[in-house]
């Protein structure tokens, strides 16, 4: 297709990566008349082309280029060369995501007033508060369909679902429900409602979950004013003596390198590419990378505290059957320091096929227990816990020092040991997660680690000073007006909540933001 | 499976034996096949009875009574691919084997083979031949069905009218 804006058209707003920031800050602007060219290192796979294949899918939609690990993090180990589970395609990471989009509480965005100083934390309040989000936060879930909120009914429960809210029950726990799902109960936005084919990380072939692929991003085409590109990678943010940025240079699918100039330049390619990016746009002015006079791009990486229990019973269960992430129990995401952690952890369904079960539920597993664990799939329950954890300096993305991808740039290292908090919460949930399946008759229970990271945040930091973090309250970079960070990356801190939601909020707000300063002729 | 091309010449080129300690054969032909022909490989790179060795190992690293031997010769299969096509892995495959042999493997039963693998489950040996098996049994539409996986369902409508919400049994618990 031929390109709608010329690459040495200076007037447009580039956007590299289209997902649940990307996507969203694009039609944003588009809507508003701002001429807009995403560009996205991945393919654009329609609703047609996915596949309820679980490796097949994985080989068709993830970000498999290669990157490194290190740290004491569990993953490093068992997954030494996929430290995230994110995908690499039009749409990003909302073509794969489960669909919770849940707010953040109140607390969650000034940690460091709450929480206090905690020895290895680099704990900082958010240059925003919940009342400032709350209207961005409605917005967000009007558009995205979420399921409890605008009179939206919230999705039936399934077979996997019945087993959490049993148990839940029996501990006296009050907060449960199936969730506030960016998946249609009812048809909607000229999508229809869930179908209950399960398959959500694989790509929803009823389009009834909420994806840039489908929503944002067509809706943007139609204005006439985003153009979308896809296989282009971007490899560099260039900038003039100026100090602001012009345009981005990057690779197209033959490998052929393009400059697109451009008035704005929002990078949103998640938590790992986008410090990437910053850092591998070094120059003379900029020695150490973009918008990093803090240093802290590709610092504070934060990955949510994570684990899993499954249980076997006696009675079949079909967990697989229906939405993935098919019910919440949000009592322990609360603060209560009794328990011994500071932060809160959510308790969400979820369910694997026996493919992914085997790779994931105990990487490395096998033998006998391991493989009477399979035998147990169908009568199998499962629940994924995923909490806050906390920011740390060395938790970071760094330029590798000698690896090189395919256009000879540093492949990015990541690097996470658990804080002792992480490592407490981790306790506790696999601790009241056991207990709630016992609670109904659970025959065995089996405490699954880490999958590779779905929640990368924190890497571009959002701060109310510049010296303690990369961008401002809006996204902007403090130290390029025109330069803007429009996905998970901006997180201050990174709450119990998955954190989707908050980012498509955060891009509706940026968008206001930057066409504004447009207008104003600030940028 | 992986339905080696058995021709009755095969077949008939030689004597055929028993493996010892399981029910496998191994043809003079280099096939090796299963009780009651019920499937057959034809391995490129290791003998047949190697392959039957690695047949047993995979069972033992996991170990399903309801799965027949053809499974596990299917993920051997594919690990003889690659060791033809890549002479390392093909020597670090038959010396993995050797040692188990020297190990007395064929005398051992289940339990003293899981024993006799632990003690080498850090050789890229044991990696390799584990790894396989993790997609090679576990991705396989035969095994599903076995274990009560159903697989694809956006084809068959979903399962909003086939059972997404069915079983009662939470709710007596």
């Amino acid at each position: 297709m031929a390109s709608k804006f010329e690459l040495n058209d200076s007037s447009v707003v580039v956007v590299v990566g289209s997902g649940a920031g990307g996507g969203t800050v694009a039609n944003e602007l588009a809507q508003k008349g701002v001429n807009v060219v995403v560009l996205e290192a991945g393919a654009r796979h329609e609703i047609e082309d996915f596949v309820n294949d679980e490796w097949g899918s994985f080989s068709q939609i993830s970000w498999l280029d290669k990157r490194t690990t290190s740290g004491s993090w569990r993953v490093a180990k068992d997954f030494a060369g996929l430290p995230a589970w994110i995908v690499k395609a039009v749409g990003g990471s909302t073509v794969h995501w489960a669909g919770a989009s849940l707010r953040f509480q109140e607390h969650e965005f000034k940690t460091k007033t709450t929480y206090g100083e905690l020895a290895g934390a680099n704990l900082l309040d958010w240059p925003i508060t919940l009342a400032e989000m709350e209207p961005f936060y409605d917005r967000a879930e009007d558009k995205m369909g979420v399921t409890g909120t605008h009179g939206i009914p919230r999705l039936p429960g399934n077979n996997n679902y019945k087993v959490l809210a049993a148990g839940a029950k029996k501990l006296g726990y009050t907060d449960f429900h199936t969730g506030n799902m960016a998946i249609n109960s009812v048809p909607r936005d000229n999508r229809g409602s869930c179908q209950q084919i399960g398959f959500c990380f694989q790509g929803c072939k009823s389009g009834a979950k909420w994806s840039t692929l489908y929503t944002e991003i067509p809706k943007g085409e139609e204005t006439g004013h985003l153009e979308v590109r896809p296989n282009s990678q971007v490899l560099q943010v260039q900038h003039n003596d100026k100090g602001l940025v012009t345009g981005v240079l990057y690779a197209d699918k033959d490998g052929k390198q393009h400059v697109q100039k451009a008035r704005v330049v929002c990078v949103a390619g998640n938590s790992i590419e986008s410090p990437r990016l910053l850092l591998n746009s070094a120059s003379a002015m900029f020695p150490d990378g973009l918008a990093n006079s803090s240093g802290q791009v590709g610092k504070n990486y934060m990955r949510h505290m994570t684990g899993s229990v499954y249980a076997i019973f006696d009675k079949p269960v079909h967990m697989y059957r229906g939405t993935t992430m098919a019910g919440i129990v949000r009592d322990e995401a609360k603060l209560d320091t009794k328990r011994g952690f500071v932060g809160g952890y959510e308790m969400e369904t979820l369910s694997l096929g026996i493919p992914f079960m085997a790779a994931f539920l105990d990487p490395g597993g096998w033998g006998k227990s391991f493989s009477s664990a399979m035998e147990g799939y169908d009568h199998m329950a499962g629940m994924w816990l995923v909490g806050e954890d906390m920011p740390q300096e060395t938790n970071r993305i760094t330029l590798h020092a000698s690896e090189k991808d395919s256009y000879g740039l540093p492949i990015p290292n990541v690097h996470f040991d658990d804080h002792p908090n992480d490592v407490a919460m981790r306790e506790h949930a696999f601790g009241r997660g056991s207990a709630l399946y016992d609670a109904v008759g659970a025959k065995r229970t089996l405490r699954t680690p880490p999958y590779p990271s779905t929640h990368n945040l924190g890497t571009n930091r959002m701060s109310a000073e510049a010296k303690d973090g990369v961008v401002n309250k809006h996204g902007q970079t403090h130290d390029i007006k025109n330069l803007f960070v429009s996905d998970g990356s901006q997180f201050t801190t990174g709450g119990a909540e998955n954190p989707t939601l908050t980012i498509v909020a955060l891009a509706i707000r940026q968008a206001e933001f930057i066409a504004d300063q447009m207008q104003k002729k600030e940028i | 499976m992986r339905q080696a091309k058995l021709n009755r010449r095969d077949f008939l080129a030689g004597t055929s034996a028993v493996v010892a300690g399981s029910a496998m054969l191994a043809t003079a032909g280099g096939i090796l096949i299963g009780p009651n022909a019920a499937w057959a490989i034809a391995p490129q790179a290791v003998t047949t009875a190697e392959a039957a060795t690695l047949v047993e190992m995979t069972r033992a690293l996991y170990p399903h009574e309801k799965l027949d031997d053809a499974i596990y010769a299917k993920v051997v299969a594919t690990l003889d691919e690659k060791a033809a096509k890549d002479p390392a892995m093909k020597t670090m495959l038959q010396a993995g084997v050797a040692e188990l042999k020297a190990g007395k493997w064929d005398d051992l039963n289940a339990d003293a083979r899981e024993a006799a693998l632990k003690t080498i489950d850090t050789t890229p040996f044991f990696q390799t031949v584990r790894g396989e098996c993790v997609t090679g049994i576990y991705n396989n539409p035969d095994v599903w069905k076995i274990y009560g996986y159903e697989g694809a369902s956006a084809e068959l409508g979903g399962y909003l009218h086939r059972g997404f919400d069915e079983i009662t049994w939470p709710d007596q618990a």
